[in-house]
């Protein structure tokens, strides 16, 4: 180098490539930045999003207009879900960690195809102005829900055209990423890395890449049809030229029943990377769980039908769709099983990601079981479109997906930052996001369960007690999320240096210096042995100065990497 | 295992960090083909959404779009067809010419390739022309008349063949990038990845249209 250090010398984030300042991050092709840009993106959005989400519950603290009109609540939760689905949920785990962690932790030096992943990133960015954009441009803010159901959307004077846009131009950049993640878990594990010595994280990454490169051109082509409806009247959704607006229902929840395993797989993933650091002990059930991320992403993708239950279909598929519905019930109780089995026995370190992991379980398993109540047909007639509903998918999709999405921000920030957090503050910070959301969310199934409809700004008086409670919650929620990042900002500007393996963590991403160098390792490793094996080494880091030729020299490494 | 040995091949990691700024040095040829393949995938995924809309509604629309596919000029559609046949034919030939070295023959071929692609969408400008002079149209004068069946048969004619129109265009380029690399001797005989994976993608173009010339003009 130029100035005469070694990339294998300094960390990502001081390293000075070709470009620097602001150019040597917007056209960095590394792995590791591109995964802190995506970060700084998400986070952006993500508080965009809450902020609606709090509006809307001071909205909802009184019966009648408190302080907004309808049509305005009608464009706040639309946007909210929007954004937090496709800017937040979607990619924040995979885009962000997914990118940062998966050539880490299967011994590469960066993705399959580096540019391409800068490329998706871009999209990102573009599909996300547009989105803000949406917001202040046209006839307003689209009003049609997350979901842009016809023949609504067709007809609503108001900006879903752009809206769409921007969720299509997403959609292109999480699948440009999933076909990233797949050839580069193909291609690139290092020698020894065979398919069952893979860190659980990777095998939800995989799953979820199959279902972002599988499904979503499928919600590409439909909101790109909604795009031509609303321009040239092509009439394939719209009833009044014989269209089928059902069929648009299934096209969408083709893709967006399955985006919910895109949501959740990876955050299932960092569960069982967090158990075994903290239980200090080898995981329960391997290769269940391995598989489980599979089973989930295939009958996940063949459940879309429980979404149209009382939208108008044949017995038979209602009847068939609920059954499979139940099915995917089975992948992610093994997963929970073993997942508290890995608990049972071990020596555990409470931890801030440990805290955050046991309130996923027991947050998740109970939005998981009200899926139940929604799977089944006649209960489902009862509580279809009311707050029960929305309370089932805020418990698995903040609840799953968000919450863990904090855990890993705790597990892996020392990696990223090379920086330690004030666990104590942590530990409160977690506790009160965990009072919050039952606060915020649990008064939903009641209401839910006593008629209240979702996506009404206004109310029976009856409900007012169970809505202010809600409401209160939503500000204990608020204020813990906003400790919380207070905490880990403060950690960023004046934290303590953090070790290489802070938790004793035996994965490959513990083994390289905190923040890690440019590429990663300065030899690729050599694997022997499976993720989460603590009492015993179960990676060379440097074979070449060992003696140990990956290449000619043992052979029996090579062709277990061949597999 | 041999795919493998690329990646444990790599040269020393002091070696590496010259490259790294202009990108990796690594040349993974599975892998790219792969990540083809994989793209392919979601293409007809793509057109899967359609594909399953006119499924439906000439199921639901049985009579009307009979009558409406009764309109169509087959002739066109033939010729169509077997440009584009011949067309993948020397797509696959000039790989074959390549990885033999014979740079000319290959860049001839694909030449031959986007005169054929070219003389598709002329085809196809021409037939378009000809249903909008008609008033054939979404919105236009003629549909007033027809029956729901046959407007969405109209609807999703020109959906579906206009996003095989684009995906014509965007091959055309493809090919055209693939024709400079070659020019400059970025691909040789030893390293024809991006020729093969721009012949994937035509054929895909290629089996695509396949499926929409019997469903759009034979089946009456």
């Amino acid at each position: 180098m130029a100035n005469g250090t070694l990339a294998k010398d300094v960390s990502y984030l001081e390293y000075e490539g070709k470009h620097k300042g602001l150019a040597g991050w917007l056209l960095s092709v590394d792995h590791k930045r591109i995964g802190l840009m995506y970060l700084m993106g998400i986070m952006i959005f993500f508080f965009v999003a809450m902020t609606l989400g709090v509006l809307m519950r001071l909205e909802m603290l009184s019966p009648g207009e408190t302080i907004m009109k309808p049509a305005t609540y009608n464009s706040v939760f639309t946007l909210h879900g929007v954004i937090m689905v496709f800017l937040f949920i979607i990619p924040a785990i995979p885009a962000v960690f997914g990118n940062f962690m998966l050539p880490i932790q299967i011994g590469a030096k960066d993705v399959a195809f580096p540019r391409l992943n800068l490329f998706s990133w871009y999209l990102y960015m573009i599909g996300a102005i547009l989105a803000i954009v949406s917001l202040f441009t046209g006839g307003g803010a689209a009003d049609t829900g997350w979901t842009f159901y016809v023949p609504y959307s067709i007809r609503s004077a108001q900006n879903v055209s752009m809206t769409t846009l921007a969720a299509f131009v997403l959609g292109f950049s999480s699948i440009v990423t999933g076909l990233n993640f797949v050839v580069t878990i193909h291609r690139l594990r290092a020698p020894g890395m065979t398919w069952f010595r893979m860190p659980l994280f990777v095998w939800g990454l995989y799953a979820t890449s199959w279902i972002q490169v599988l499904a979503t051109p499928v919600i590409g082509i439909t909101l790109a049809l909604i795009m031509l409806e609303r321009f040239m009247g092509i009439g394939v959704f719209d009833p009044a030229l014989g269209g089928d607006p059902i069929l648009y229902q299934h096209l969408f929840w083709i893709y967006s029943h399955p985006a919910v395993y895109i949501m959740i797989l990876p955050a299932m993933g960092v569960v069982s990377e967090i158990l075994p650091t903290f239980a200090r002990k080898d995981i329960f059930g391997y290769k269940q769980i391995a598989i489980s991320s599979l089973g989930i992403a295939l009958i996940g993708y063949l459940v879309w039908g429980h979404h149209m239950f009382v939208s108008g279909m044949s017995d038979t598929s209602r009847i068939v769709f609920s059954l499979l519905t139940f099915l995917v019930a089975i992948p992610t109780g093994v997963k929970i099983f073993n997942w508290v089995a890995t608990l049972y026995k071990g020596s555990i370190k409470f931890s801030a990601p440990l805290y955050y992991v046991l309130g996923f379980i027991f947050i998740f398993s109970i939005g998981g079981l009200t899926g139940l109540v929604l799977g089944a047909l006649a209960t489902d007639i009862h509580v279809t479109d009311t707050y029960f509903v929305v309370a089932h998918f805020h418990y698995v999709m903040f609840g799953g997906m968000g919450i863990m999405f904090f855990a890993t921000m705790h597990y892996w920030f020392p990696k990223l930052f090379g920086k330690m957090y004030n666990e104590k503050i942590a530990i409160i910070a977690c506790t009160v996001i965990i009072v919050g959301f039952n606060v915020l969310y649990f008064p939903f199934f009641i209401m839910g369960y006593m008629g209240m409809p979702r996506r009404y700004y206004d109310y029976l008086p009856q409900f007012q007690g169970w809505h202010i409670l809600s409401t209160i919650g939503s500000w204990i929620l608020v204020s813990g999320i906003v400790f919380m990042f207070g905490n880990l900002l403060y950690a960023l500007l004046k934290g303590p240096k953090a070790p290489m393996n802070p938790w004793g963590g035996t994965t490959l991403e513990w083994k390289v210096p905190s923040p890690p160098p440019l590429e990663n390792f300065d030899e690729i490793p050599v694997v022997t042995g499976g993720p989460y094996v603590h009492d015993k080494q179960t990676y060379i880091m440097h074979p070449g100065k060992e003696g140990i030729k990956a290449n000619g020299g043992t052979k029996t490494v090579n062709q277990e990497a061949a597999l | 295992m041999t795919e493998h040995s690329e990646v444990l091949n790599q040269p020393e990691a002091e070696v590496q960090e010259h490259t790294h700024a202009e990108g990796h040095v690594h040349r993974d040829d599975e892998g790219s083909k792969m990540a083809m393949w994989l793209f392919l995938f979601t293409e007809l995924l793509l057109f899967g959404g359609l594909f399953l809309l006119y499924g439906a509604y000439r199921f639901e629309y049985a009579d009307g779009f009979k009558v409406a596919a009764a309109e169509m000029n087959s002739f066109i559609g033939a010729v169509n067809t077997i440009i584009l046949l011949t067309s993948s034919l020397s797509v696959a030939l000039s790989i074959a010419a390549m990885q033999r070295s014979h740079k000319k023959l290959a860049l001839g071929m694909l030449w031959f390739t986007i005169l054929c692609g070219i003389a598709f969408l002329i085809n196809k400008y021409f037939e378009w022309s000809h249903e909008i002079h008609n008033g054939v149209y979404p919105g236009g004068p003629a549909l007033e008349n027809m029956s729901n069946g046959e407007i969405l048969y109209f609807g999703l004619y020109y959906v579906m063949t206009g996003l095989h129109g684009l995906h014509v265009i965007i091959g055309l380029i493809f090919i055209g990038f693939i024709m400079v690399f070659i020019a400059r001797d970025k691909i040789t005989s030893t390293n024809f990845q991006k020729l093969e994976n721009a012949g994937l993608y035509w054929h895909l173009v290629d089996v695509i249209w396949i499926f929409l010339f019997p469903l759009f003009y034979l089946l009456h």
